[in-house]
Order: C-alpha cells, then sequence, then structure tokens
C-alpha cells in the first residue's frame, strides 16, 4: 500500500475462536501491583 | 471503533476491535477520520457507495486533488475487507460466557510479612501493617495457602506465587521453606511453580541474592529513582536516605540475572512529576528492565496525582518515548514496562476481556492467612472472602469481580484502549469511587498516554 504501513499480522478478533487456556500469567504478579496492564503480556501458547 | 492519533510525526490508525495499527500519511489520516466521522461502522460495501465519495470531496477537496483522495478510499476499502479496519464489535457476545466462566485460582500473593525496614510515606500497606498488627507470616500458614491453591487450581499447571509484604526478606525463613514445600509439591500433584518476590533490598545479601536467582522468576526491586527523590519518599524509620545501601545490591542482582526476570520499580509522586529523570536514572545506573507506577494516595496527601497534573506527567511520557528511542536506536535501549506492547503475539481476547483476575484467579493471603482479592484490598474487612483453613466462604465476592469487564463498566466501553488495560485497577476503582465497578479516571487518562506511546515507540522502530 502507498498510505499505509500495518504494524501488525495477527488480529485479536481471530482469538475469540479458540477461547482462553487461562496458563497465561496474572497481570498484577509482574511489575505493577497498583494498576493494570494486559496488553504488554504474552501469550502461552506463543512462546 | 477507529482511534487515531498525531505523536512524535506519526500518524497513527488503531482499529480497536481487530486489534490493528497502521500508521498512515497525512492524506490516509484526514481521509479516515472523516470516514469515521461519518459512520463508525462502514463496511466494504458502504464505503464503495458514491455519496461517501462525494463526503470526501466535499471535506477534503480543498486539501488533496479527486485522485489522491481516491487512491486512499480505495487502500481504506482494501483494509476493511481484510478485517483490519472498521472491524465490528465481536466481543460482546462473549460476555455471557466470561461472566459465567469457571474460573480457578491460579495465582497468590503471600502477605509473607506485615512489617517493614522503611518507612515509605506513601506506603498503600501503612509501613507493612495494612490497617492491622504486625506479623509474619508462618510456614504453617503459608503452607496451607500453598495447598489452597493446589486444590483450587483446576487444569491449569502453571501457579504463581508472588512473596509480597511489607518487606518478605523480614521473613526470609518461610520464604525459603516454602519455595522447598512447593518444589516438593508441584512434582505430586504435576504444577509448576513460578515464584516471585518484591523487595525494597534492605537485607539483600549475597546469600538472598542466589536463592532468588535459583528459585524465582521474577523479582521486583523497589526503588524510585535519584538519589534525593527516592530519600524523601523511601526513607528507613530514622528518617536516613536508604539508596546508598539499596543500589549497589540491586545492580549486583540485576548484573547476576543478565539483566533479565527482574523490574527495578519506581513510584512516582507530585513530587518528582519529572519522573523520566528517574526512570533514565535507573538507565544510566545499568539497569534495563524498569518500572515506574504513579502513587496511589488520597487526594488529600500532599504527594498525591491530581488532574492538573495531567499535562505534565503527558508531556513527561512524550519525553521519555522518544529518548527510548533514541537509546535503542544508539544500542543503549532499556524496557520500560508501561511502553511494553506485544501487537503480534499479546494476549487473547479472553484474557482480555477478564481483566487483571483479581478476586477470582488471583487472590492475597494475610500473615494469618485471610484470603482477600488482591493486595490492595487487605485489610478491608467488607472484602475478606475466607482462610486457608475453609477456602472461599463469601463467593458471591468472587462472583462480583467475575462479572466485572471493560463492558459492565461505562468509562471502559468506549475508550480505545479497553483491550490494553482490560478496565484499569479494581482497587483503585474502589478506592475512588466507592465500586469495582466504575474507574479511576487519572489512572485511565495516564494509562491512554502510554497506550498511545507504545504504539508509536513500535512505529518508529518498525
Amino acid at each position: 500500500m502507498k498510505h499505509v504501513k500495518t504494524l501488525n499480522t495477527q488480529t485479536l478478533n481471530n482469538t475469540v475462536k479458540k477461547g482462553g487456556c487461562g496458563e497465561c500469567q496474572t497481570s498484577c504478579q509482574s511489575a505493577c501491583k497498583t494498576s493494570c496492564t494486559v496488553g504488554n503480556q504474552t501469550c502461552e501458547q506463543k512462546k | 471503533m477507529i482511534h487515531q492519533y498525531k505523536s512524535n510525526g506519526y500518524y497513527i490508525v488503531l482499529d480497536v476491535n481487530s486489534g490493528a495499527v497502521h500508521v498512515v500519511d497525512e492524506l490516509c489520516y484526514d481521509v479516515i477520520a472523516c470516514l469515521s466521522g461519518q459512520n463508525e461502522e462502514h463496511t466494504e460495501e458502504t464505503l464503495k457507495e458514491s455519496a461517501v465519495f462525494e463526503l470526501l470531496k466535499e471535506q477534503l477537496g480543498g486539501r488533496y486533488i479527486e485522485d489522491e483522495l481516491k487512491e486512499a478510499l480505495e487502500e481504506v476499502t482494501e483494509l476493511t475487507k481484510a478485517g483490519r479496519l472498521f472491524t465490528p464489535d465481536c466481543y460482546e457476545c462473549l460476555l455471557e460466557d466470561v461472566k459465567k466462566r469457571k474460573t480457578v485460582v491460579k495465582a497468590l500473593c503471600l502477605h509473607i510479612a506485615h512489617d517493614c525496614n522503611l518507612a515509605c510515606r506513601y506506603c498503600f500497606a501503612e509501613e507493612g501493617e495494612y490497617h492491622g498488627r504486625r506479623a509474619l507470616m508462618s510456614f504453617e500458614v503459608g503452607k496451607k495457602a500453598l495447598d489452597f491453591l493446589i486444590r483450587n487450581s483446576g487444569n491449569r499447571r502453571n501457579l504463581e506465587v508472588d512473596f509480597f509484604g511489607g518487606e518478605p526478606l523480614m521473613n526470609w525463613q518461610v520464604v525459603k521453606d516454602l519455595v522447598a514445600y512447593g518444589r516438593e509439591q508441584e512434582k505430586i500433584h504435576d504444577k509448576h511453580f513460578r515464584f516471585t518476590v518484591t523487595t525494597n533490598g534492605v537485607l539483600l545479601n549475597d546469600e538472598v541474592q542466589d536463592f532468588i536467582n535459583r528459585e524465582m522468576d521474577n523479582v521486583v526491586l523497589s526503588l524510585d529513582g535519584r538519589r534525593k527523590v527516592n530519600d524523601r519518599m523511601r526513607p528507613f524509620r530514622n528518617g536516613a536516605g536508604s539508596y546508598d545501601l539499596i543500589v549497589p545490591k540491586f545492580q549486583k542482582l540485576a548484573d547476576s540475572r543478565n539483566q533479565e526476570r527482574y523490574y527495578v520499580r519506581g513510584t512516582f509522586t507530585r513530587e518528582n512529576l519529572d519522573f523520566s529523570e528517574d526512570i533514565l536514572h535507573f538507565a544510566d545506573l545499568g539497569f534495563k528492565q524498569m518500572s515506574m507506577e504513579p502513587v496511589v494516595g488520597e487526594e488529600s496527601d500532599i504527594y498525591a496525582i491530581r488532574e492538573g497534573d495531567l499535562p505534565v506527567i503527558m508531556e513527561e511520557y512524550d519525553k521519555l518515548a522518544k529518548i527510548m528511542i533514541e537509546r535503542e536506536k544508539s544500542g543503549k535501549g532499556f524496557h520500560f514496562f508501561h511502553f511494553m506492547i506485544d501487537l503480534e503475539g499479546g494476549p487473547c481476547a479472553a484474557k482480555r476481556l477478564s481483566g487483571c483476575g483479581s478476586g477470582t484467579e488471583y487472590l492475597a493471603v494475610t500473615p494469618w492467612g485471610d484470603l482477600y482479592p488482591c493486595h490492595q484490598f487487605v485489610g478491608q474487612e467488607e472484602f475478606l472472602m475466607g482462610n486457608v483453613d475453609e477456602g472461599i466462604i463469601k463467593p458471591e465476592i468472587a462472583d462480583e469481580f467475575r462479572s466485572c469487564n471493560v463492558y459492565t463498566k461505562e468509562k471502559c466501553r468506549n475508550c480505545f484502549a479497553k483491550f490494553y488495560c482490560s478496565g484499569g485497577c479494581m482497587a483503585n476503582a474502589y478506592h475512588f469511587h466507592g465500586t469495582i465497578h466504575d474507574a479511576f479516571d487519572i489512572g485511565c487518562e495516564m494509562q491512554r498516554k502510554r497506550v498511545e506511546c507504545a504504539i508509536m515507540i513500535k512505529a518508529a522502530l518498525s
């Protein structure tokens, strides 16, 4: 494309079909302990 | 839902429902703004309607020639067809499943010591006491907590246990004994414990460091940044500063872990709104993994962040983002927790809809074995859920937390950042609004900014 550069290939809505396996990290255990940040976590299935 | 913004010279378009991130030119940026202003639910078909092109000509004809507008519209239509722009919301239909989902407990925050050897001014745990008494968790209580976790974890294999406080190193022998017990039990039950510890470093020594490196998946090291900033907020009980004692120990620990699997974690307050300097100070000390959290405090606290501070804070995040790009390009990059975003391999929709897991998948355990939805609710009796002997005795509390998500909160529903923060911290919401079904507005403003900066950094380094 001439006017657009897309940064990612995966789409969030595609993950809906599979449902969640629940093996991922609990968000608050990582570093923050006072806010909630989920978007920076890694899916356990894609590690 | 489309969110578009300009940052550091980049024109960025986020298609919220697909998570697709586009870096576009000014023409395309204007075209998308015009189209989403006309109809937020455009489809490939509606974009091909003649009225759409007429509108573009009418609104943007003065700035762009027809051929340019036509070309940009074609690219927008192509993206829409590919499900990467104007993507409809397919998540609301999942909400009943999310609310009714069967959850297992997969993480515990063990309050191993309700006591502390520092007297940090902003401590939400009230210098470790959490509105209660000083206490250390016994091995027996800790053991029951691990048994409770194993018993309630269903098929989940990876179990997380954070040794938290107060200051957990003040009860170090029990930490070591519990890790040994966990390692023994994980073999029996086919589980894997991921232990973590959060420490202020005062009691850190070689023996502790070796143990942490051997057994802990992650370690959070509390430090606020520059000496004067740190020592003002994080003094010893006699008022002396803690920086000089702690920094060399943290540097040694970080190096001994190859600069991985740790965070130097600071808190910024109204007294250091130039907190980007503290983050850069961490980097200059040689740290590679860092986090800097806004303080949580009462509005009456002089150090609490107020709405009027937000413009300065936004500038700080912008400034930090630009410096991080420069440092990355010059080979001196570092990770800042809140600017980390995984656009390709991030969490699935189910995870983003279910939030932080407090009260359901994640519980805090007091030194005497009481269970609370998370460490920030400890000591608030209305949130006492049960104990390690009897388990959950108030399941209605878990039900309330389970039912809370970005679609049940009015403020979140229309927010572009909802799939990145998953509704934010429920403790903060309760603290400021008296209900977990709300959002801490100042925190939301900062969160949105951090998401924008994180995406911009990706654009700059792509």
